[in-house]
C-alpha cells in the first residue's frame, strides 16, 4: 500500500461512512453479543429461564473447571500441538514458499495449486481416508499423529502468503546484497526474511491459532489418547447438562488467539498486518 | 584502479537480442557513459558486468582476468540500483556496513570506513537515520555510498539519477564526478539522457538495439556523429531530406558543394547553432515561423520552401523579415545517406 492510499482513505474516513458503520454493527451483533452471553454464563453460579440477568454471579465453575485435571493436560496437549505444528510448518513452508517466489521448475504451477486441492473437497472424507492409513501405520491416537494431520492443514496458508510476501520483495535488494558480497544463503537470511516478515508473521499466527482449534483432525486421528481444548469442550458439552462448563472453555479458548493478538499489534504496526493479508 | 574488457559480449532472450557481439575496452580511471534509448541493451550490458545476467557469448575481464561465469558476491565490482534498493529494514549505516561485516572486519574499522564514505557523499552523521527519513537525493547518496565503501575496481551506476528532479539530478552528477576523479576509480554509467553522458562521461557509447553505433569523446560524438541515429540522439539536430547531383547538395533553393560524392538521395544534418539565417532580400531558402526567447540563447522556427522545418540559434533574431525571405547558411554539418557518413563539413 502507498502512501497516496493512505492519505486517500484517511480523507475518505472523514465523512460518515454509512456502509461501514452498518457492517460494524452487524459484526458486533454476530460476533460481539454472543461472546458476551459466553462470558456471562462462565461467571454465572445460577441463571435460570426467564431471568436476563444470572440470579447469581461467582467464580465457582471457573474453580470447579479449573480443579480438572483433563482440562490442564487438554490445555498442555493443545498449545504444544500448536507449537510443534507451527515450527514444523514453518521450517517446511518458508523454503516451499521461496522456491515457489523466485525458483522455476518443473511442475511447479500444478504443484502450487495442489495445495489448493487438498482446501477444495470436503475434508471429513479426507480425514477418514487418512485415518484409515493411519491406522496401518500406528499413528492413530498418537501425538505425531496428530501433529502430522495439522500440518497437512496449515499448508496451505503456510505457503501461499510467504510467496505473496516473497515476491513483494524487491528484486533489486536481493541483488545489491549480492553484489555487496553475500552468498544466495545469507541474501535470503539478512535481506529477503527480514523484508517479508511482517507479512510471514501473520501467516505463523495463523498457523498457530488454526491448529490450536482445529478439532476434526486431532478428534478423529486424536480420539481417545490425544485430547486437546476443543476436542474436550465438545465432550464436555455432549455429556454435561450444566451449560457453564462449556462456556468456561470457550472463554479459556479464546485467550491464546487474544494473546497472539495483542502481541501482534506490538510487535507490527496493524496497517503492515493488515497488508499481510492483502489489505 | 583496474580495466574492463568486453570481447565480442552477447545476451539474448528467447528469441530477441538484447546485445550483439559488443566489444569495449575501459582504461584505468576512465568513466565511460552508454547511452542510448530503453530497449537499446545498455542496462543488460551493465548487469552483465556486474553478474546479474550472464552472457550467451564472449567474455567480461577485468584488469585482464576472467569474470564471465563469476557470482555477483565474487567480482570486484559495485552497482548503484536506479532504485538506490536501499534496505528498509536497516539504518544507514547497517546499509552501508553490511558488505564489511560480511568481509568480517573488525568493529572498528567498520565504522570508520563507514564514517569515511559518508563524508565523501556529504551525509556525517547520518548513520542512525532509516533510509525512509531520507530524501530522494538523500537515499541515492547512501546507494552510492554503500557501494564505494567496499572499494571496488570497477563502479557500475544503472541510471542512477532517473527518479531525480532536474536541479538535484545536476548537482549529484558534479559530486559523482568529483569522487570518481579523486577516487580514480574505473566507472561505467547508463544513461538515457545525453546531457548526463556529456556532463560526465570521458568516453561516450551510443548504443542501439544492442549495438554500439559509435564511440568517442562526448565533444568527438556530438561534432561528429557516426550515423543519423547518433546525430539525432544527442542534442538537438536538423535533417533535411534532399538530393545530391553534380557535386550539390539541394534542398529548395539551399545548395551545398560537396567534392567526390556520387548522384543520389542523401540527407543533411546541421545543429542549431550550426545554422547562420540572414535576410535575403531577392527571396531565400526559408521563412520564418516563430522565435523562442530561453533566455540564454533564441531559437528561431523555420519552415523551408519544401515544407521542411528547421531550427536555429540566433543572436537577436527581431531583425529577421517575416514571411519568405530568409537565406540559410550551415557553417558545421553531415551529409548521410544509407545510415552513413558520405560527407561532413571540413573541420
Amino acid at each position: 500500500m502507498s502512501a497516496d492510499t493512505v492519505a486517500v482513505r484517511r480523507r475518505a474516513r472523514r465523512r460518515p461512512d454509512w456502509a461501514g458503520l452498518g457492517l460494524g454493527l452487524a459484526l458486533t451483533l454476530v460476533i460481539l453479543v454472543p461472546m458476551l452471553v459466553v462470558i456471562t454464563w462462565s461467571f454465572s453460579n445460577v441463571w435460570r429461564y426467564p431471568s436476563i440477568l444470572p440470579q447469581q454471579m461467582g467464580l465457582k465453575f471457573w474453580q470447579a473447571t479449573l480443579a480438572r485435571a483433563d482440562v490442564w493436560s487438554a490445555l498442555v496437549t493443545s498449545l504444544s500441538l500448536a507449537s510443534v505444528v507451527t515450527l514444523l510448518s514453518t521450517v517446511i513452508c518458508l523454503p516451499a514458499a521461496y522456491a515457489f517466489a523466485r525458483l522455476k521448475f518443473w511442475g511447479r504451477d500444478v504443484l502450487f495449486f495442489s495445495f489448493l486441492a487438498g482446501q477444495a473437497f470436503p475434508k471429513f472424507g479426507l480425514l477418514v481416508a487418512i485415518a484409515a492409513i493411519f491406522l496401518q501405520l500406528n499413528l492413530i491416537s498418537t501425538f505425531w499423529g496428530v501433529v502430522l494431520i495439522q500440518l497437512v492443514g496449515t499448508l496451505l496458508f503456510m505457503i501461499w502468503i510467504p510467496v505473496a510476501a516473497f515476491q513483494a520483495v524487491d528484486r533489486r535488494m536481493e541483488e545489491a546484497a549480492r553484489d555487496a558480497g553475500a552468498g544466495p544463503l545469507r541474501v535470503f537470511w539478512s535481506i529477503t526474511l527480514p523484508q517479508a516478515a511482517p507479512t510471514i508473521f501473520s501467516a505463523v499466527l495463523l498457523s498457530f491459532v488454526g491448529t490450536f482449534y482445529e478439532t476434526e483432525g486431532a478428534w478423529l486421528i486424536g480420539a481417545p489418547q490425544i485430547r486437546t481444548m476443543p476436542v474436550l469442550m465438545i465432550t464436555f458439552i455432549n455429556n454435561q447438562p450444566v451449560i457453564q462448563y462449556g462456556a468456561v472453555l470457550s472463554v479459556l479458548l479464546w485467550v491464546p488467539s487474544l494473546v497472539a493478538l495483542v502481541f501482534t499489534r506490538r510487535v507490527i504496526g496493524s496497517s503492515t498486518f493488515a497488508r499481510g493479508f492483502g489489505g | 584502479m583496474a580495466r574492463l574488457t568486453l570481447n565480442a559480449l552477447g545476451k539474448t532472450f528467447g528469441t530477441t537480442t538484447a546485445v550483439a557481439a559488443f566489444s569495449l575496452d575501459v582504461k584505468d580511471g576512465e568513466l565511460v557513459c552508454l547511452l542510448g534509448p530503453s530497449g537499446s541493451g545498455k542496462s543488460t550490458l551493465l548487469r552483465m558486468v556486474g553478474g546479474f545476467e550472464t552472457p550467451t557469448s564472449g567474455e567480461v575481464l577485468i584488469d585482464g582476468e576472467v569474470v564471465t561465469r563469476t557470482p555477483p558476491e565474487r567480482r570486484p565490482t559495485a552497482m548503484v540500483f536506479q532504485s538506490h534498493a536501499l534496505w528498509t529494514h536497516m539504518n544507514v549505516f547497517g546499509n552501508i556496513a553490511f558488505g564489511l561485516r560480511i568481509r568480517r572486519l573488525p568493529k572498528a574499522e567498520i565504522a570508520s570506513r563507514v564514517g569515511r564514505v559518508l563524508a565523501l557523499v556529504g551525509l556525517e552523521g547520518y548513520g542512525k537515520r532509516q533510509t525512509n527519513q531520507l530524501s530522494g537525493g538523500q537515499q541515492q547518496r547512501v546507494a552510492i555510498a554503500r557501494a564505494l565503501v567496499l572499494e571496488p575496481k570497477i563502479l557500475l551506476l544503472d541510471e542512477p539519477f532517473a527518479s531525480l528532479d532536474q536541479h538535484l539530478r545536476e548537482r549529484l552528477r558534479e559530486e559523482v564526478r568529483d569522487i570518481q576523479h579523486r577516487l580514480g576509480i574505473t566507472t561505467l554509467f547508463v544513461t538515457h539522457g545525453q546531457d548526463e553522458a556529456l556532463s560526465l562521461a570521458d568516453r561516450i557509447v551510443v548504443l542501439k538495439e544492442g549495438r554500439a553505433e559509435q564511440v568517442g569523446a562526448p565533444a568527438e560524438v556530438y561534432r561528429s556523429p557516426a550515423t543519423p541515429f547518433v546525430a539525432g540522439f544527442i542534442g538537438s539536430m536538423n535533417r533535411l531530406p534532399g538530393s545530391v547531383e553534380a557535386g550539390r547538395f539541394r534542398h529548395g533553393a539551399l545548395e551545398l558543394p560537396l567534392e567526390g560524392v556520387p548522384d543520389g538521395p542523401a540527407e543533411l544534418a546541421v545543429r542549431p547553432e550550426h545554422l547562420v539565417v540572414r535576410a535575403a532580400p531577392g527571396g531565400g531558402a526559408a521563412s520564418l515561423r516563430r522565435l523562442t526567447d530561453y533566455g540564454t540563447h533564441r531559437i528561431i522556427d523555420l519552415e523551408t520552401s519544401e515544407g521542411a522545418r528547421l531550427k536555429a540559434q540566433v543572436a537577436d533574431g527581431a531583425d529577421l523579415p517575416q514571411g519568405p525571405g530568409l537565406q540559410l547558411e550551415p557553417t558545421a554539418w553531415a551529409v548521410f545517406r544509407n545510415d552513413q557518413v558520405i560527407a561532413r563539413s571540413p573541420a
